[in-house]
């Protein structure tokens, strides 16, 4: 179980590879990539607060533990200056069944978006604006609240 | 205390931390007090319904108290992943 918040850029590759999956099942992962959704971005800059981004990230990972029967965790979340097309950041979750791993993946991702102190900036020719949280994202946490029973999916490998 | 401020709050301000003698007894307090001071924290602060608040790096709300708390924390919702 490892959270790593860092500038340096990673491999999601060789971070993939030294996943142990504790005797297999399923590893699951999600890259996020800076995106130039109307072109023109020339940089976008990631803003966190250090020590409650390592706290709260950890915090996601433990309550992602109780709820699925994980075999690996690992949060990698860059910070800095970053060019579009680089990797910002990474989660890897590992189960014996492909459900818990697709679940806690999707779970950190959705708490990640909204509940970890990380702003961004993006830089264009004309200036420099702040990205908005959206009310999607806080409504994509409501599905992980305890009361919130979701159907039921088939058994699976 | 130490008070930080993180994205537009911090820009608005003009600082990322600073210390304030407060004797205010909640954050709401601790607002009207900074508000009062200059217009950089009427800006910062015009809102507050769109701020966050943390208390020693754990996510808080304005009506929170301020008893023992060391730190104190302001930024907009965040856009984390």
């Amino acid at each position: 179980m490892s959270v790593r918040v860092q500038a340096q850029p990673f491999d999601p590759g060789a971070e993939l590879s030294a996943v142990d999956a504790g005797g297999g099942g399923a590893v699951v992962t999600f890259t996020g990539v800076v995106r130039d959704v109307e072109g023109g971005l020339q940089a976008m800059e990631i803003e966190h607060y250090p020590g409650m981004t390592e706290l709260a990230i950890s915090e996601m990972v433990e309550t992602a533990r109780s709820r699925w029967n994980l075999t690996a965790v690992e949060v990698i979340h860059r910070y800095g200056r970053l060019q579009p097309g680089e990797v910002i950041m990474m989660v890897i979750t590992a189960s014996r069944h492909r459900v818990a791993a697709f679940e806690a993946a999707e779970f950190l991702m959705d708490y990640l978006k909204s509940r970890a102190p990380f702003w961004k900036k993006e830089i264009t020719a004309e200036g420099a604006r702040w990205v908005e949280a959206t009310a999607e994202d806080e409504a994509a946490l409501d599905r992980w609240r305890a009361d919130f029973r979701p159907a039921r999916r088939p058994p699976c490998a | 205390m130490d008070v930080l401020y993180f994205a537009w709050v911090r820009e608005r301000i003009g600082v990322p931390r600073e210390q304030v003698e407060t004797s205010a007894a909640t954050v709401s307090d601790l607002v009207d007090q900074l508000v009062a001071r200059e217009d950089r924290y009427a800006a910062a602060f015009a809102d507050r319904d769109a701020l966050r608040v943390a208390l020693d790096q754990k996510l808080g709300s304005m009506s929170d108290s301020l008893d023992g708390v060391r730190e104190v924390a302001f930024f907009p919702p965040m856009t984390g992943g």
